[in-house]
C-alpha cells in the first residue's frame, strides 16, 4: 500500500472499485462472520470469495507473501482449540474457516486500495473530517522514510559497541532507546510537514476536490453482494440445523 | 481567513523595525529589522548560523502567530504587498529544504493539485494549472508519476511545481538545494533561473551556487537587523572577510586547507564480491540492489573517498565496509593489522570489538547518540570497550577540549546546533581510539568553519596512520583530502581515480 509497486494489479475489478464500498462490503462479512462460529456458515463465504479472488487482481508473488502466513496461522489457530477448547474439531474448523472468510476480503481491499483514492473516498463518501484525512494520508509519505532511520539506528548501537547478546534487559533498553531516537525524528519530520502543508494553504478555508469519488453501479452491487452473501450463508446454514452463533453454547 | 485570489504578479515586503523572539527564549533571534524589498527583487539572504534567516522567512510567508506553526513574540511591522503577511498568506509561496517532508501526496499530479485544492478550486479550474505549474518547473513526467519514485533534485522541483501552481508574487526559498546532490542542486537552480513575474528571496548557505540568481545581497546578524545591503559584489568585497570568519561560504574566500597527500599503505579492510539485497517486505517498491558487485580495498594511513550520485549506493557500502551489516553476497573481512585482532569477516565480530577497531560517523547524527549528557556520550564507547572509568573520563575531557565541546560537556546531546551535533558525532567515534574511521557524509550541510576543522582532523588522523573512509559528494572535502577515490554507480564501483 505505501510503495511504488502494487500488491494488486490496477486493472483488476477491485483495484476500480471504490474504497468506500470496499471497506464497507468487508465490514459487513466480518461483523455477519464474527457472530457465527460454525464452520458451515463462513464456508459457504470463503467459498464464494475465493470463486471472485481472481477479480482481486492479487499478484502472485503478494498472494503468496500474504496468503501463505494466513493460511498457516488459520490452521494452527484450528489446531490448538480443537486440543485445548471444548467444540472439537468442528469448534476448530469454525475458527480457522471463520477467520480466513474474513481476512480474505480484508486483504484483497488492503492489497488492490490506493490510498489516495481511499482517502478521497472516506472524505467524500464517507464524510470522515478532511482533515484527518488528509493529515493520515500525508503522514504515510513518512513511513519509508521512519523505516529506513530504524535500519539506521539500528547499526547505529551496533558501532556504538551496544547489542544485546543472550540479555533480555539490554535488549529491551536498546530497544527503549531507538523507539526514544526514532520518535524525536519522527515528531520533527511532522512539524516539518504540517508547516509545508500550512504554507499551501491547509486548513484554511473549505476545500476544492481535484478528483471526485463516486459510487458506480458495480460498487452499489458489492455492497449489496456482501449483505445478500452472509444473509444467504446464515439461512442455508440455519436450513442444514448446523448455524451456532456466539455465546449459545 | 481564507487565502483570496489576488492579482497575478510580483509582491514586494516592508519590514520596519521588525524582531521576533522564539517561544520560551530570551534572546531574540532577530531584532530592529528594516528592509525593503521591491516587487521583482531576487534576493540572498545571508547571515551566519543562528541568525533567524529561516525565522524571517516563515514569518513572511504568515506562518507566525498563536495558531501558526511558529509561536513567539513579535514586535515591529511586517507587511507582504501592503498587507499584514498572515493576510497576504495567498500571495507567497515557502520552498523549504528537504523535499521528504514537503510532498504531500502520492502522486506528482495530485501534490500539484494539494495547494490548489486548499484554495478551494474545483477540478475544471485545478488541472490545466496544474499541467502549467509542472512544465513550468521543468518536470520531466506525467501527473500520474509517483513521488516515491523521484530523485532528490525531480523532488524538489515538484515541491516548486506546488508552489508556483499558487501563482505566488513572492516566492520563499529556504535552503532549496542544501539536502541535495550535486546533480540535484543543479536542477533546482536551472529552474530558480529561469522563473520571472516573482519576488525573490532565498536563504542558502552555499553562495557561490546561487549567487548569480539574485541581485542583491542582504546580511542580517542573530539579535540584531541588517547590517549589510547592496549588490553581490560590493556586499562581500565589504563584509566578505568577517562572513567567512563566521562560517559562511562566501564565494573567493571558500577555505582552501593545504593538505599533503600521503601514501596508502596495506589494506587493513577488504571488500570482495559484496552485494545487498534491496530490503524487501509487503509494500515496498521492487527496489535495484543497492550494492550488486563490489571488490574494494580500505588503506592504512590514507583516505578512502566513495562518491557518486545519491542512491549509487555509497552509504551501503560504507555500511557493510565498517562491519554494521551483513552482506547478502561475498564478505567483508579485515586484513593486516587488523585481522590480528579478529580474523573473521567484520559482520561476525561482537559489537564491542568493533567499536574497539572502527569508528563509524553516520550522516545523521543524532542516530548514533545513545546517552543523554555530552560528556557521557564520549564516556559510553571507551567503558564499553573495557576502559577504566579515570582513563575514561581523561579520553572525553581531552575530546571535549579538542572539538570545542568543553562547554557543553552537560547538554543533551539533542539540543546542540548542527555543527556541535556533528563535531559530537565524530569525538565519539574517536574515543575508543579506533584503528579505521567511516563517516557518512560527514561535511553535509555543515558551515565553512566547521568544514575546516573536519578537514584538519581527519588529516592529523591519517598522518597519524588511521585508515578513513568517507562517502560524500563534497568536491571540495574530495579535492582536499581523498588520496583514492572510489566512484560508485548504480551499486558498483566504475573506475578507481588515484588522486
Amino acid at each position: 500500500m505505501i510503495g511504488t509497486a502494487p500488491l494488486a494489479r490496477t486493472d483488476a475489478w477491485a483495484a476500480r472499485a471504490n474504497p468506500a464500498a470496499k471497506l464497507i462490503a468487508t465490514l459487513v462479512i466480518a461483523a455477519a462472520l464474527l457472530v457465527a462460529i460454525d464452520p458451515v456458515t463462513s464456508g459457504i463465504v470463503l467459498a464464494v470469495e475465493l470463486v471472485l479472488l481472481p477479480a482481486g487482481g492479487l499478484r502472485p508473488r503478494a498472494l503468496l507473501r500474504l496468503g501463505v502466513p494466513l493460511l498457516v496461522g488459520a490452521v494452527s489457530l484450528g489446531v490448538v482449540n480443537t486440543i485445548i477448547g471444548t467444540g472439537g474439531v468442528w469448534g476448530g474448523l469454525g475458527l480457522s474457516v471463520r477467520l480466513l472468510a474474513i481476512a480474505v476480503p480484508g486483504i484483497v481491499t488492503a492489497a488492490s486500495t490506493d490510498p489516495t483514492d481511499l482517502c478521497d473516498a472516506l472524505v467524500q463518501r464517507l464524510h470522515l473530517p478532511e482533515r484527518f484525512a488528509v493529515g493520515a494520508l500525508a503522514a504515510l509519505r513518512l513511513l519509508p522514510m521512519l523505516a529506513a532511520e530504524w535500519r539506521t539506528l539500528s547499526l547505529a548501537r551496533r558501532a556504538r559497541g551496544l547489542e544485546a547478546g543472550r540479555n533480555p534487559l539490554a535488549a529491551v533498553r536498546i530497544f527503549a532507546g531507538k523507539v526514544f531516537a526514532l520518535l524525536v525524528r519522527a515528531i520533527r519530520a511532522g512539524t516539518l510537514l504540517a508547516t509545508a502543508m500550512d504554507a499551501r494553504g491547509f486548513g484554511t478555508g473549505p476545500r476544492g476536490r481535484a478528483r471526485t469519488s463516486v459510487f458506480r453501479p458495480g460498487d452499489y452491487a458489492l455492497m449489496a453482494g456482501a449483505l445478500i452473501l452472509v444473509t444467504a450463508a446464515h439461512l442455508v446454514s440455519a436450513g442444514f440445523g448446523t448455524w451456532r452463533v456466539l455465546f449459545t453454547g | 481567513m481564507a487565502a483570496t485570489e489576488a492579482a497575478d504578479g510580483p509582491v514586494g515586503a516592508e519590514l520596519r523595525g521588525w524582531g521576533w523572539r522564539h517561544a520560551g527564549r530570551e534572546m531574540w533571534a532577530l531584532r530592529g529589522v528594516d528592509l525593503t524589498v521591491a516587487p521583482g527583487e531576487r534576493v540572498l539572504l545571508l547571515g551566519p548560523s543562528g541568525a533567524g534567516k529561516s525565522t524571517l522567512l516563515h514569518a513572511l510567508a504568515g506562518l507566525t502567530g498563536d495558531d501558526a506553526s511558529l509561536t513567539g513574540d513579535e514586535e515591529g511591522t511586517l507587511l507582504v504587498g501592503g498587507r499584514p503577511a498572515r493576510d497576504a498568506r495567498g500571495r507567497t509561496g515557502l520552498v523549504a529544504q528537504d523535499p521528504e517532508t514537503q510532498i504531500v501526496m502520492a502522486r506528482a499530479g495530485d501534490d500539484v493539485a494539494f495547494g490548489l485544492e486548499n484554495r478551494g478550486l474545483g477540478a475544471a479550474e485545478i488541472w490545466p494549472r496544474v499541467d502549467t505549474a509542472l512544465s513550468g518547473a521543468g518536470f520531466p513526467y506525467g501527473r500520474g508519476r509517483a513521488t516515491a519514485a523521484l530523485s532528490g533534485g525531480e523532488k524538489q522541483r515538484l515541491v516548486i511545481a506546488g508552489t508556483l501552481a499558487l501563482r505566488p508574487g513572492l516566492l520563499l526559498l529556504d535552503e532549496p538545494t542544501a539536502n541535495l546532490d550535486p546533480a540535484g542542486a543543479a536542477l533546482v537552480r536551472d529552474v530558480l533561473a529561469g522563473l520571472g513575474g516573482v519576488t525573490m528571496i532565498l536563504v542558502e548557505h552555499r553562495v557561490a551556487d546561487v549567487v548569480d540568481l539574485v541581485d542583491r545581497v542582504v546580511v542580517v546578524e542573530p539579535g540584531a537587523g541588517v547590517v549589510a545591503d547592496g549588490a553581490p559584489g560590493e556586499v562581500f568585497a565589504r563584509r566578505g572577510a568577517d562572513l567567512a570568519a563566521r562560517g559562511v561560504w562566501v564565494p573567493g574566500r571558500e577555505p582552501s586547507p593545504a593538505v599533503t597527500a600521503a601514501v596508502p599503505g596495506p589494506p587493513v579492510i577488504s571488500a570482495r564480491g559484496c552485494g545487498v539485497r534491496a530490503p524487501g517486505g509487503p509494500g515496498t517498491a521492487e527496489a535495484p540492489d543497492p550494492v550488486r558487485h563490489v571488490d574494494a580495498d580500505l588503506a592504512d594511513a590514507a583516505v578512502t573517498a566513495l562518491t557518486g550520485p545519491n542512491g549509487a549506493g555509497k552509504s551501503t557500502l560504507l555500511m557493510l565496509l565498517a562491519g554494521l551489516a551483513r552482506p547478502d553476497r561475498g564478505e567483508v573481512v579485515p586484513a593486516g593489522r587488523l585481522a590480528e585482532a579478529d580474523p573473521r569477516p567484520l559482520h561476525r565480530w561482537p559489537a564491542r570489538l568493533l567499536a574497539r577497531h572502527l569508528g563509524t560517523v553516520f550522516q545523521h547524527a543524532e542516530s548514533q547518540f545513545v546517552t543523554a549528557r555530552v560528556r557521557d556520550e564520549l564516556r559510553f564507547g571507551p567503558l564499553r570497550t573495557g576502559t577504566g572509568h579515570r582513563a575514561a573520563d581523561a579520553r572525553a575531557d581531552d575530546l571535549l577540549a579538542r572539538l570545542r565541546l568543553d562547554h557543553l560537556a552537560d547538554a543533551h546531546p539533542f539540543t546542540l546546533s548542527g555543527g556541535e551535533k556533528r563535531r559530537l558525532s565524530v569525538a565519539t567515534a574517536l574515543a575508543t581510539a579506533p584503528d579505521v574511521l567511516l563517516l557518512d557524509e560527514p561535511t553535509f550541510g555543515q558551515d565553512a568553519r566547521t568544514w575546516s576543522e573536519l578537514v584538519a582532523l581527519l588529516a592529523g588522523l591519517r598522518d597519524s596512520g588511521h585508515a578513513i573512509a568517507v562517502a560524500t559528494h563534497d568536491e571540495r572535502l574530495l579535492a582536499a583530502l581523498a588520496d583514492r577515490v572510489l566512484p560508485m554507480a548504480a551499486g558498483a564501483l566504475a573506475t578507481e581515480a588515484v588522486r
